[in-house]
């Protein structure tokens, strides 16, 4: 479980992030919704520590970030599994490289070991035979998965996305969201997603929260979502003209 | 304002490369490839300038003593002198800055563009320490280069001078024995190895803390070149004030 208390964000005058209050659940893929430049990578960095917010606290289980030692810190970090909005893998590395960099760090495995569990969590995101490329050399969906590999490899308590599915094919992104889910409910883990697609909020959106503007307008499941007639998620959910039909459909069938 | 602000954060990031340690293993393995990167790769380029200089240092020397009271031995004497307290530390090292220097900062500053720097802090490592401790360590053999670097020029100026027909190599050989001065040789490794400090570190401190995109790395990389050559000059002096002047 990740509680944050009233987090404030600012970049010079612009202030990011207004006060942002939430829990996010463990065993359940907590999803972060908003439009492009709404904050929710500020916010994901905020939580992970990559950002200092200027107020509010964020706890972690019990404990805040803000009254860990150096230690501690360091310890939470190992148990976090990140997937950078733009992969971010180690380009001097090649794929089987990338994935086992936080075993190599933080487990005390033989190479062997390390090997297989690799070979099982590229399986996992649908990438046989590239392990000895470099990211430069596979497409942008294909280090996306490289990157989702790399951050469940290590069984991460907290594992958090940053649009875990942009820039992949509806079928690639559906068996993405469905991994995702998988783990967070095999393991109990805290997870916290960033989308903006629709596609996913309807697949695995245990608990949603909506940002706009630098605040939480909105926080609820993917049932409740269709039910509300808070007007920000609306607008939000039926920017898109496919669901702006089902909707039709669904009122002209009651 | 910035300048000491920018001090106050070079020594800062000091401070945290020296501090909570990479796993041995994975260390290790990052220093053998910065060695192979920074040193072994610029043996080659180093080799070839060196050699060459040498040469013309030789020849310049002869060309420009017409005066029959001037001992033979001078072009190797000259030779020796330039290429051991100057050429090789000083010179080669601005040449490095250009090489190594850029090198470093780039690819530290697309590691920082790219979210690769957050992507190990996220995990819990200590950036700093595993991308610039390498570094540090690898440039420990700098000296080794410069040495090469002194040879190959000296060797340069013999070929240069006994094959062009301006001195005997019995003269030359002379002439890098005369005077011979042993502390000499301590100036040029001590500065050699401050050299080496400034160029491991100024070009990680300038990729490290840049901030924007791909062209930025790029200006960087020039900045990186321009700090880390007037740094060695600065630092060149001071020394040289120190030890040569008292
Ligand atoms: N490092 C930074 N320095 C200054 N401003 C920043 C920084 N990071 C983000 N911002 C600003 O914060 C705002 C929110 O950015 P953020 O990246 O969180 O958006 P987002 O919701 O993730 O959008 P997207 O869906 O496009 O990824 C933007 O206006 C951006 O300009
Ligand atoms: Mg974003």
């Amino acid at each position: 479980m990740i509680k944050i208390e009233n987090i404030k964000k600012s970049f010079g005058d612009e202030e990011i992030l207004k006060g942002i209050t939430t829990t996010f659940e463990k065993g359940k893929t907590n999803l972060i919704i908003g439009q492009s430049g709404s904050g929710k990578t500020v916010m994901l960095k905020c939580l992970i520590g990559l950002f200092q917010p200027e107020e509010g606290r964020i706890y972690y289980e019990d404990k805040a970030i803000q009254d860990m030692n150096d230690d501690e810190q360091r310890t939470l970090r190992e148990e976090i599994g990140m997937l950078f909005q733009g992969g971010a893998l180690f380009d001097s590395m090649n794929i089987e490289d990338n994935v086992m960099f936080p075993l190599r760090m933080f487990s005390s495995q033989k190479k062997s070991e390390m090997l297989t569990r690799v070979n099982e969590v590229l399986k996992r995101v649908n990438l046989e035979n590239v392990n000895k490329k470099f990211p430069a050399e596979i497409s942008g969906g294909m280090q996306k998965r490289v990157s989702i590999a790399r951050a469940i490899v290590n069984n991460p308590k907290y594992l958090f996305c940053d649009e875990p599915n942009s820039g992949l094919d509806p079928r690639t992104a559906t068996v993405i969201d469905n991994l995702i889910q998988e783990i967070t409910h095999e393991y109990n883990i805290t997870t916290i997603v960033v989308t903006h697609d629709m596609n996913s909020v309807m697949e695995i959106g245990e608990n949603i929260v909506l940002l706009k503007n630098g605040l939480l307008v909105w926080q609820g499941t993917k049932e409740d979502i269709f039910k509300t007639d808070n007007e920000d998620v609306t607008k939000f959910v039926y920017s898109s003209d496919l669901f702006k039909k089902i909707r039709d459909i669904q009122i002209s069938e009651q | 304002m910035k300048y000491i602000e920018d001090i106050g954060s070079y020594f800062m990031m000091l401070g945290k490369v020296f501090s909570s340690p990479t796993k041995t293993s994975v260390l290790k393995e990052l220093i053998f490839k910065e060695i192979n990167d920074l040193i072994i790769g610029s043996l080659g380029i180093v080799a070839f300038i060196s050699f060459f200089v040498g040469g013309v240092i030789a020849i310049q020397t002869a060309l420009n003593m017409d005066n029959p009271l001037i001992p033979d031995y001078l072009v190797g004497f000259a030779t020796r002198q330039s290429v051991i307290l100057e050429f090789a530390p000083t010179f080669m090292s601005i040449i490095m800055a250009g090489k190594v220097g850029s090198f470093i900062t780039s690819s530290i500053g697309s590691m920082r563009v790219t979210e690769q720097i957050d992507a190990l802090e996220v995990m819990g490592i200590n950036s700093l320490n595993y991308l610039v401790f390498p570094k540090i360590v690898a440039l420990l053999f700098y000296p080794f280069v410069i040495a090469i670097s002194m040879f190959l020029g000296i060797l340069g100026g013999w070929v240069a001078g006994v094959y062009g027909g301006f001195t005997s190599s019995a003269s030359f050989v002379q002439g890098l024995q005369e005077e011979f001065i042993p502390f000499h040789i301590v100036y040029a490794f001590l500065k050699t190895m401050i050299f080496a400090f400034i160029l491991a570190t100024v070009p990680s401190w300038q990729g490290y803390y840049m901030k924007g995109g791909a062209l930025e790395v790029g200006k960087a990389s020039t900045n990186s070149f321009v700090w880390t050559s007037v740094l060695i000059i600065l630092s060149n002096y001071i020394v040289t004030q120190l030890l040569l002047s008292s």
